[in-house]
């Protein structure tokens, strides 16, 4: 198969001693890593063009390689962004290069702010979607489920499976991740007891999420996919805004994702988060903490007032202390949980999605999603309103059987 | 013989007058390329591993980014060891670039605080500029312990 050409742009991946790694990560899903040649003499030229006076040499020839690409002198399949984490004159540049670029061409760009401790398997999910999007265009241009699909979502807090014939949902599994091939086996089951078929009906699989490898592997799956594009379609399918721009929040139990979607097609993309406090993860803590089930924290939530109980969960464990301090200070179970929800939002809102350009809708999907809290929080913060898809829950296995009914035979 | 550290590092014009005056030139000595297909302007010639920025804990703070500890875990040491500097600053990129601007400034730092001897030139911009730039390394070059002409 031809190798998915990906232009890197990037400054001190070298001397963070992580090029290894993002050569590692390319080559692990059939790309290849390179860098656009261009002349020396070019590089000052292009930057003046651009506008943007920078000081950093590697910064320059970034904007200049940037411009080679957008004007076609230079050809890629997609652009990998990376420069270091807590560099002010590098972020600068690595946000007008990922807005730049897909506003003037059709690549679709990954952007990554990166330390010495950053590893081939951190980069891979990100690495992947770009592959995805360049490789298998056609296959994400798929708008309708058809014959007897079921798609596995193994994501790090639960498993979710989903049985689809002829364009509906006909049947759902939901396990917490334990052991992940068990938590996969039951989820299945479930999903094919509610749909009243046999794993002999299903015509085609496919899984996501991060055990997505080993339960694709262990199902005979057909397709085998990162969750980025999966999510993706998933989410524009189940909102029925299959066309046009949309975005997309996920916000998950290890990670979030915000991506912007064009036509069910990721065009710019963010996932991770600095700490678990900005994730699903610190929602569970929270209601553990108040003794409640986590469903119970969404409807909690709304009666409370979030303003008044100072929470940062930037941190997770100082976003825990805050929590520890509100119900000791007597505050309310319900403003505790407002602000819990609020706090989550602010972090996504700060962290992620100042990094993708927001179109409406935007659709919220994950296990979280039915925090209504969480999604009250998220459509103050944005100034509209946020939609959740029937089934927000399921997304990832929802895209991956939407898109496993391609592999279908005589599809 | 004095060994020189030479700014930008890069520079194989600046490395070739510092040996010529009969000094060891401490640099990166890599070549300024007309057309650049690695990552950076000054991508490392050795392969640098996540253990360097780690290593360049030692001259900047964790909250420094990667890159610049990277860059100081090869400059450091040459900085420690250094006995004299030039420092070239608004250089063309021809004549010897690095690619990081908060490494440099860093570097320039480390070096004026070092109290070793230290001649510092803007890069010659005509042919007058030059000769004087020239005439001014072979002075500096002179003065130094064991320095002699070319």
């Amino acid at each position: 198969m031809k190798k998915v050409r990906i232009a890197q742009l990037t400054c001190g991946a070298e001397y963070s001693g992580v090029q290894k790694e993002i050569y590692d990560a390319a080559e692990s899903v059939g790309a290849e890593v390179f860098f656009p040649d261009i002349a020396l003499g070019d590089v000052e030229r292009a930057v003046k063009k651009f506008g943007l006076d920078v000081k950093s040499a590697d910064l320059k020839l970034m904007i200049a390689r940037a411009m080679a690409l957008v004007e076609g002198k230079v050809e890629a399949d997609g652009v990998f962004i990376g420069t270091c984490f807590r560099c002010a004159e590098a972020a600068i540049v690595r946000n007008e290069l990922r807005r730049y670029i897909p506003e003037n061409s059709k690549l679709s760009v990954v952007s990554y702010s990166f330390t010495e401790r950053t590893t081939a398997g951190t980069l891979l999910t990100r690495m992947e979607a770009l592959t995805t999007i360049a490789r298998r265009r056609a296959l994400l241009a798929r708008e309708e489920q058809t014959g007897i699909t079921m798609g596995v979502d193994s994501g790090s807090s639960t498993t979710k499976a989903v049985v689809m014939k002829d364009n509906e949902i006909v049947g759902t599994g939901w396990h917490p991740t334990t052991e992940v091939l068990k938590s996969a086996e039951s989820a299945v089951s479930d999903a094919l007891e509610m749909a009243g078929l046999t794993r002999e009906d299903i015509q085609a699989i496919g899984t996501t999420g991060y055990g997505r490898f080993l339960i694709g592997k262990h199902l005979g799956a057909e397709l085998i996919q990162e969750e980025l594009t999966v999510n993706s379609k998933g989410a524009v399918y189940l909102a029925g805004h299959q066309r046009g721009a949309s975005t997309v929040i996920d916000i998950g139990g290890m990670d979030n994702k915000a991506i912007s979607v064009i036509d069910g097609i990721p065009g710019t993309f963010t996932m991770g988060g600095i700490c678990a406090g900005a994730s699903g993860r610190f929602l569970e803590m929270t209601a553990k903490r108040l003794g409640i089930d986590i469903t119970e924290l969404g409807p909690l939530a709304m009666k409370g007032m979030g303003k008044n109980v100072p929470m940062n969960s930037y941190c997770i464990v100082f976003g825990t202390q805050s929590l520890v301090n509100a119900l000791a200070a007597g505050s309310s179970p319900e403003d505790v949980a407002a602000a819990a929800c609020h706090s989550v939002a602010e972090q996504v809102f700060e962290q992620q999605l100042q990094e993708v350009d927001i179109k409406e809708p935007v659709i919220m999907v994950g296990g979280t999603s039915l925090i209504e809290g969480l999604v009250y929080a998220m459509g103050q913060l944005l100034q509209t309103e946020v939609v959740v898809p029937p089934h927000s829950q399921y997304i990832g296995a929802v895209g991956a059987a939407l898109l496993a009914s391609g592999f279908i035979k005589g599809e | 013989m004095a060994k020189v550290f030479i700014y930008p590092a890069t520079s194989l014009i600046l490395s070739d007058l510092v040996a010529r005056f009969g000094h060891k030139p401490l640099g990166a000595a890599l070549g300024i390329r007309e057309r650049i297909q690695t990552a950076g302007v000054d991508s490392p010639p050795l392969q640098i591993t996540p253990e360097e920025p780690k290593r360049g804990l030692k001259y900047a703070a964790v909250e420094v980014p990667s890159g610049v500890r990277g860059r100081m875990a090869i400059y450091g040491p040459l900085i420690e060891e250094a006995e004299a500097a030039i420092i070239v600053t608004e250089a063309d990129f021809a004549f010897g670039c690095m690619g990081c601007a908060r490494t440099d400034e860093l570097i320039l730092f480390t070096l004026r605080q070092s109290g070793i001897p230290i001649l510092e030139l803007e890069y010659p911009r005509d042919e007058d500029e030059g000769i004087r730039f020239v005439a001014a390394v072979k002075k500096f070059l002179a003065g130094l312990e064991d320095g002699g002409e070319a």
